[in-house]
């Protein structure tokens, strides 16, 4: 009876309910990574697929070869070093500029009139309405040197001339603004919308001026939503491929395009692979002790409390 | 402009005034929330603003504590205007309703809160606050956060927040709502146990009649964005000026009627609901044959067995229900007319007499000096 009602307890409506997105993510988001990772212990061979086989039946035995090539080139060649610095910095430097801009565009969207704030949200959500790529494509139609902006300055005599902003550093930095900031405002907006006003009329009650009591009250309770909204641009933005590829210089490193690179023009899957995981591992390692950092903290007053 | 105004000549003859509100409006679009409330409060003295949700007096609150600006009309603060002050630059403190406590911050950092905006050196913050904690008994948990606390011990560290400023004028609004009714009463003395420690005068805004009179020295009652009456809890509950107080302070009965004797020291209405009757001894400057209304609380009312003497202020009926209190006796006696009267007996009178049971016949009767006119 009792084995039954585990059994019952299994096809619960809870199990049914987590299954699902439990099942989607192994099958698309774990095994593809664990293939991944196999193919970047194998060696370059010519060939369908286009590389060595760990496990091989070889005169009666099975064989079993570990191939460290990807790893070793990886750690040795200054430029995928450099490559994996440059992208951690592109990325860093976005999600600290779509924090400074984001930051008050949330809040001014939180403390909004609630009949406007609809509407404002929906000109932070609409560009996703029209494809990714054709709004980087307006970009380089901007920033272009003939481009809107080069005309625009020429025409105002601010410039005498055009800037070159296209093919730069500058010109992925604003496009990756550009197209992560809807990710870093959306979370942000709705840890704000639930602050509590009366702990802010407490502090101005208290003897805190507005700008005191927003850096005393509002930042500090609206850090889980920075956090949130930092990682969603960070963690994407290392790996970019779009926007460094169209907008970037020759000399603009970012792992995106090693990657593309190594599988499609050197076809050389084993050292994508390589490349990928320790990707992967890089941005893994740091999150997962975030995560921990951040369960211990939502643990101890529960366990104060009894 | 601020010159202009007289200042000094708003004080009234009262030494003791302390707070004064002066004809306070506040309009929101088209509703008006509080129309010209003029008030005054005693120093050291704990005033309740009683009434029902929606009837202004957490808006008048808001005002003290400035975070709503009056539309027109002063407030007054130890001989100062401060209607145009901001929050931050009142001597005005206030326990808010559920506490709003910092949620990220230790109890310590919470009562240090006040102090660390005003700059006081460290040291000294330090010693204010556990003066503060130890006042109201939660030394032992300075390093806890709200969220590890109980509902009273975090109304005690609010308390402590907002007393440590030592502010000259206190809000508390609605300060126990978020407790639990049985540990309310106990509080409430509690409460002004401290706060009459401290010597603070305090402005308290409550729904609840009972805290209002536990707690207040004197009170004002509001409804629909106005002051109907203010005195001592006694007075307003012994003598409301209206049929509306009446029924909010206590319960009470109430019968219609029309005066046909008006001498200075009595009256004598005629009530439709009354056989014989009311004879009230006091006076009323109103027309003869004017409507009014008398209240007469249940426990003025006494229920016997036989005819009370005399020709007025009894009827006759049927007891229709008994409701046992533990400490008294709920009656309800439906009188001839058809009219119910709530006649509460303490249990010692009840012990002592043979106690009518539902369905005797009985009369009911009150003293000269329990009824009370109510001309609105």
């Amino acid at each position: 009876m009792r084995r039954l009602e585990r059994l019952r307890s299994l096809f619960s409506g809870r199990a049914l309910a987590i299954a699902p997105p439990f099942f989607w993510l192994a099958l698309f988001l774990l095994l593809p990574f664990l293939m991944v990772f196999k193919i970047s212990f194998a060696d370059l061979k010519f060939g369908i697929p286009p590389y060595t086989p760990l496990l091989e039946l070889k005169d009666q035995a099975v064989a079993f070869t570990l191939h460290l090539r990807g790893y070793a080139l990886l750690f040795s060649d200054s430029l995928y070093i450099a490559t994996y610095l440059s992208s951690v910095k592109i990325a860093a430097v976005t999600t600290v500029c779509c924090a400074l801009i984001g930051y008050p565009m949330a809040y001014g969207i939180a403390r909004s009139d609630p009949r406007v704030r609809n509407v404002l949200l929906l000109g932070v959500i609409l560009p996703f309405w029209t494809s990714m790529l054709l709004r980087v494509y307006a970009w380089v139609g901007i920033l272009r040197n003939d481009g809107l902006l080069n005309h625009l300055l020429l025409w105002l005599g601010v410039i005498h001339k055009p800037l070159e902003i296209y093919r730069t550093d500058l010109a992925v930095y604003i496009g990756l603004v550009y197209a992560y900031l809807p990710f870093f405002i959306l979370p942000l907006y709705a840890n704000l919308v639930k602050l509590d006003e009366r702990l802010l009329e407490a502090a101005y009650d208290l003897g805190a001026r507005p700008w005191r009591a927003f850096l005393q009250i509002t930042l500090p309770l609206s850090m889980p939503g920075v956090v949130a909204g930092a990682m969603l641009v960070f963690i994407p933005a290392v790996g970019e491929y779009v926007i460094p590829e169209m907008l970037g210089g020759a000399n603009t490193l970012m792992m995106g395009r090693v990657m593309w690179n190594e599988f499609f023009n050197n076809a050389d899957w084993p050292m994508a692979a390589a490349v990928t995981c320790v990707m992967v591992l890089l941005l893994l390692v740091p999150l997962a002790l975030f995560q921990i950092n951040e369960i211990k903290q939502l643990e101890r007053p529960r366990r104060g409390a009894r | 402009m601020a010159d202009s105004r007289p200042t000094q000549q708003a004080w009234s003859q009262d030494p003791d005034e302390f707070v004064r509100l002066d004809n306070l409006v506040k309009i929101y679009g088209d509703t008006v929330a509080v129309q010209s409330v003029s008030l005054s409060v005693r120093r050291n003295e704990l005033f309740a603003l009683l009434g029902s949700s929606g009837c202004g007096k957490s808006t008048l609150l808001r005002m003290l504590a400035g975070f709503e600006p009056a539309t027109s009309g002063r407030i007054y603060l130890d001989g100062e205007d401060i209607t145009d002050l901001p929050p931050y630059r009142r001597p005005v403190n206030m326990m808010f309703q559920s506490y709003a406590l910092f949620p990220h911050m230790t109890v310590q950092a919470n009562v240090a809160f006040g102090l660390k905006q005003e700059g006081v050196a460290r040291a000294e913050i330090q010693d204010r606050v556990f003066e503060a904690l130890d006042l109201v008994q939660m030394a032992g948990f300075s390093r806890r956060r709200p969220n590890q606390l109980s509902g009273g011990q975090q109304q005690r560290v609010a308390l402590a927040r907002s007393l440590i400023k030592r502010p000259k004028l206190l809000l508390l609004d609605e300060p126990m709502s978020a407790l639990d009714k049985q540990i309310r009463q106990k509080t409430q003395i509690e409460l002004v146990k401290i706060l009459e420690q401290v010597g603070v005068t305090c402005m308290l805004v409550t729904h609840d009649q009972e805290e209002a009179m536990t707690m207040a020295h004197r009170l004002a009652v509001m409804t629909e964005g106005q002051i109907v009456q203010c005195g001592t809890p006694h007075d307003v509950y012994s003598f409301p000026n209206s049929r509306f107080v009446a029924s909010f302070i206590g319960s009470t009965n109430l019968f219609s009627g029309a005066i046909v004797v008006d001498e200075p020291d009595h009256v004598v209405i005629e009530s439709p609901e009354l056989a014989r009757p009311l004879y009230v001894d006091h006076g009323v400057s109103e027309p003869l044959g004017m409507e009014v209304h008398v209240s007469i609380r249940p426990e003025r009312i006494r229920v016997l067995r036989e005819q009370p003497e005399g020709d007025s202020n009894w009827a006759h009926g049927a007891v229709g229900h008994v409701a046992w209190m533990g400490s008294y006796a709920l009656y309800q006696v439906k009188l001839d007319s058809g009219q119910a009267v709530h006649a509460s007996v303490p249990a010692l009178s009840l012990a002592q007499s043979d106690a009518p049971a539902l369905g005797d016949e009985v009369y009911v009767a009150w003293s000269r000096g329990s009824a009370t006119v109510l001309p609105s």
